[in-house]
């Protein structure tokens, strides 16, 4: 089979088109002929109109194009967001009643632990007292709770996920006597702020309220 | 163009419709047998530009409760899809108000128990936003003992799970010279009715089926009909029916009830009308974006044929 | 690829010296920018594009969907409902899925038609219509499973139709089925492992459609006057009048697929596969997905079970050895008027055999199944061999590509 080489035929009529790509028109007017290496840019200016037309054609067609091509992506993406189920998943009401000082619960919110502790006067004392000025997240303890006997928050630790010790009575809970991570040994104090170790923030507080002495709802 | 080629389009166009035809006709052949007619009706989400009536789902949601939800459930719903959009859009206190009185079975409690120590009852807790609409009955075989065995089918979907034939069979051609005549009719008839289905978007056989469910009972089988302690209903295959007729029936004769009457056909409707919604909570959204697609897509077919056109000028091929 | 040689010439030095490592640039140059083609090509070539973009369309549709759906007996029906509800734009994914694989199947039939009637099987293309033959029985397979994964009343029961076809085999028939199903009947196991092998199947299918546009590559593309290009008047690059052709019909394919992915998403399907899998009751009337219509009329049009599933089958193969059955050397039937009638009679059988697939299976239905499947495997064993005997020669064919293209227009 001959080679296809357009840049060597002998054009009449030379067009444009995108990717650079430049072609002759008059290829199916009958014979072309090859001529080693001559050009075809001679008569460019003869069809400065036509070629203008036909750009303007060929970038709006392309991006109109594009517009569709980049909407059509979104549900693709979007497809992969929490879906209707999972938003709506509902706030929990959570009966505190059983828990006495010094206990903690754990329940699960939104697939997440959270962690219920009943603290006595003692923890509340250590906590309230700590100069947040100097803390890694300064924030008061009575900035965290809604009832200082009632400290509410989720059980993941803000470095990288895992859930801290400190729930059960025999747990190591880290050298501020609170909570302690043993993925990469972050230490959390009795109001759940970060003293020691890697993590970035204090436990998060979720929303919650309290329905009655006995009852809260958290979400 | 010559007309031969003319014809070899015409044919390949046809197949093409054929195709999708087989597709239709595939659709409704389980209703084969069933020789009685159900009407299309005029529903507000048919066609490029339907959505639904949020009043006639709210009335539709409202016979559902009251009526069908004393035997069946819809477990693929939950209360709080009645509060999206799209849908009857009960709003969050409305919501609330209805499920006041709703009551679900309890997870097992702090102890593991789901029934009462001292009556042996059921546990039940408030139903909230996220619970399903179950079934009344705990499990199919209760469901199937408190109906003399015949089992309620869940509605989520029920308006996707029935349809309507567009074309009768008829497979009992009189004589064999007769049966490529019959044939080619039924094949004529079934790409008709195909291009019909297409240019109207017909996808409402569902509610078109409840509808003509709910509205053809008979207060009494024909002579000659034995349908035992079920009901008589005349677009249910093979006619009878063990669900009694839940709407009433239309009283016939000159003392009719006209208004009895109405009301039946207005409470079908619109029951129909929820049940399609049921099965299809998306299809407001979902028209309301298909017709910004083809829109566009129209555009842009138009914008590359002139594209096409203008990079082949000049170009003998 | 295609034997023309490369006039390719990177224009930065990177580029360059990324050519001399892996020349993608350059093979991308050749094979779909200048790749010479001949100039005479009708819409009817332009299908394989649309089929391109239907399979970029299954498998991204297709990856996301694998991402919410769970393959359990107790869980599909309702995940793929999750799917349609709940999951965000979720209804249009799987729209865009279902109604896909119907899209493909229509355009893959007027490519299998366009081979058929402009000979693009005969020699040096037998491979590459071996090749094709080889993708149309993975996309059937890939679609018989993807069907079944819903796991509604048509689901069920059409994996065990289809799945039963083996237990025709002599002696070993039962065992294969149980193989097939992991189990005594269809049931979780089957599930399960169908929704794995939907997955494998179009992988490999993308390697087989790789084989063939090379194999096309190797030999260039027929076209309607079945004349081989005897020179580079007969041709034209590529890009961009092949692209541009190809990407208008693609687009014009779109619109009717968006028109029923929005508007029509359940009309191609069943209303009985929203009824969830009962494996003790089956449906009144079972069909298959519309496009296995034609091969289920003639499985229903033998009377004999093991008769039955060889005629299917045998339905099929006898297309892949149509290249052997036609050694006439005028592909297009543009010039053999007869061969051209019996083609378009080949065609009309099809259809009917589609419609009688979707009806059931009594009265004359079945006599005119069985004298319609008749026809399809004469018209394969007898009619195609004999006419390839005759119409050998025909004055009015032109000399070359060019020689149509000037003349006739």
């Amino acid at each position: 089979m001959d080679t296809l080489d357009l840049r060597t035929f002998k054009c009449k009529k030379r067009r444009t088109f995108p990717l650079g790509l430049n072609f002759c028109s008059n290829l199916g007017e009958g014979k072309y002929v090859i001529e080693g290496k001559e050009t075809m840019t001679a008569t460019m200016d003869e069809h400065q109109e036509g070629t203008s037309r036909r750009n303007f054609l060929y970038i709006s067609t392309g991006a109109f194009a594009s517009v569709g091509a980049a909407a059509v992506i979104w549900p693709f993406v979007d497809q992969m967001n929490p879906d209707a189920s999972q938003k709506a998943l509902a706030s929990i009401e959570v009966d505190i009643a059983p828990v006495t000082v010094g206990q903690a619960i754990t329940v699960l919110w939104r697939g997440k632990p959270v962690f219920i502790r009943h603290r006595g006067a003692p923890e509340i004392e250590d906590a309230g007292k700590v100069d947040v000025s100097g803390l890694k997240d300064p924030q008061k303890d009575s900035e965290r709770t809604k009832k200082p006997e009632w400290l509410i928050m989720v059980g993941i630790c803000t470095h990288l996920g895992c859930v801290p010790n400190g729930q059960k009575s025999g747990d190591v809970k880290g050298d501020y006597n609170g909570w302690f991570c043993p993925c990469h040994g972050s230490h959390y104090d009795t109001s759940g702020r970060i003293r020691k170790g890697p993590a970035p923030l204090n436990l998060e507080v979720p929303e919650y309220s309290f329905l009655s002495d006995t009852k809260v709802k958290i979400g | 163009m010559s007309i031969k080629r003319t014809l070899a389009s015409f044919a390949v166009v046809l197949t093409v419709f054929g195709g999708i035809g087989m597709a239709g006709a595939a659709d409704k052949a389980g209703e084969h047998h069933d020789k009685s007619h159900v009407e299309r009706q005029n529903w507000s989400f048919s066609g490029l530009l339907g959505s639904y009536d949020k009043a006639q789902l709210k009335r539709g949601f409202t016979v559902y409760s009251e009526v069908c939800s004393a035997c069946h459930g819809m477990n693929l719903l939950s209360w709080r899809n009645l509060m999206e959009e799209g849908g009857p859009e009960f709003t969050k206190d409305e919501l609330k108000a209805l499920l006041a009185e709703k009551e679900v079975p309890a997870e097992p409690n702090d102890e593991g128990l789901t029934h009462s120590d001292e009556d042996g009852s059921r546990l039940m807790r408030k139903a909230l936003f996220t619970d399903r609409m179950l079934s009344p009955y705990a499990n199919d075989k209760a469901a199937m003992a408190a109906n003399g065995g015949a089992l309620p089918p869940d509605l989520s979907v029920m308006a996707k799970a029935r349809g309507i034939p567009h074309a009768a069979d008829n497979s009992e051609a009189s004589a064999w010279y007769a049966a490529p005549f019959y044939g080619l009719m039924e094949y004529a008839g079934w790409i008709g009715g195909t291009l019909k289905d297409i240019a109207t978007q017909y996808q409402e056989g569902g509610a078109d089926y409840i509808y003509a469910l709910m509205t053809t009972y008979a207060d009494e089988a024909p002579a000659g009909v034995d349908v035992g302690d079920k009901s008589f209903n005349h677009v249910f295959p093979g006619n009878a029916i063990s669900m009694a007729a839940p709407l009433g029936t239309f009283e016939t004769g000159a003392d009719a009830d006209k208004e009895a009457n109405k009301e039946l056909d207005a409470k079908s409707r619109d029951v129909s009308a929820f049940l399609m919604w049921a099965s299809e909570p998306h299809l407001n959204a979902r028209k309301n974006l298909g017709l910004k697609v083809l829109i566009y897509l129209i555009i842009l077919s138009g914008l590359m044929y002139a594209v096409k056109r203008t990079i082949w000028a000049g170009v003998k091929h | 690829m295609g034997h023309h040689e490369s006039n390719y010439e990177p224009k930065w030095d990177i580029a360059k010296w990324f050519d001399e490592r892996l020349p993608v640039a350059r093979m991308v140059s050749d094979q779909f920018i200048v790749f010479p083609t001949p100039r005479n090509l009708n819409y009817w070539w332009t299908m394989g594009m649309v089929l391109f973009f239907f399979l970029i369309i299954q498998l991204i549709t297709g990856i996301i969907l694998a991402m919410h759906y769970i393959p359990h007996a107790d869980m599909a029906f309702n995940s793929v409902e999750h799917i349609m509800r709940d999951v965000n734009w979720g209804w249009l994914l799987r729209n865009m899925h279902s109604n896909g694989a119907s899209f493909f199947f229509i355009a893959v039939y007027i490519h299998i038609l366009r081979g058929m009637y402009y000979g693009s099987y005969k020699a040096p293309r037998e491979i590459l219509w071996l090749v094709g033959v080889v993708i149309y029985i993975m996309m059937m397979a890939a679609a018989f499973m993807g069907y079944v994964l819903p796991w509604g009343q048509m689901s069920f029961w059409g994996a065990t139709v289809i799945t039963n076809l083996f237990s025709a085999i002599p002696i070993v028939g039962d065992s294969i089925t149980q193989f097939l199903w992991g189990a005594y009947a269809v049931s979780q196991p089957t599930l399960n492992r169908f929704y794995s092998l939907h997955y494998l199947v179009p992988m490999l299918l993308v390697a087989f459609v790789f084989i063939h546009v090379w194999a096309l590559h190797v030999v260039g593309s027929n076209n309607p006057e079945g004349l081989s290009v005897k020179s580079s008047d007969d041709t034209l690059p590529f890009h961009p009048y092949f692209t541009m052709k190809d990407m208008y019909m693609s687009v014009v394919f779109l619109t009717i697929y968006a028109f029923f992915v929005f508007y029509m998403g359940n009309y191609m399907g069943h209303p009985d596969n929203f009824i969830r899998a009962n494996p003790v009751v089956t449906p009144a009337h079972i069909v298959p997905e519309w496009y296995f219509l034609p091969f289920y009329a003639v499985l229903r049009a033998i009377p004999d079970k093991l008769g039955g599933v060889i005629a299917m089958f045998g339905a099929i193969m006898v297309v892949a050895v149509l290249p052997w059955l036609d050694r006439n050397p005028i592909r297009s039937l543009r010039y053999r008027p007869k061969a051209r009638l019996f083609f378009w009679l080949f065609v009309i059988v099809a259809m009917l055999l589609g419609f009688l697939g979707a009806k059931p299976a009594e009265g004359w239905y079945v006599t005119a199944s069985r004298i319609l499947t008749a026809y399809w495997f004469i018209y394969f064993l007898v009619i195609v061999p004999l006419l390839s005997k005759m119409e050998t020669t025909n004055r009015r064919m032109p000399g070359s590509i060019t020689d149509a293209v000037l003349n006739n227009h």
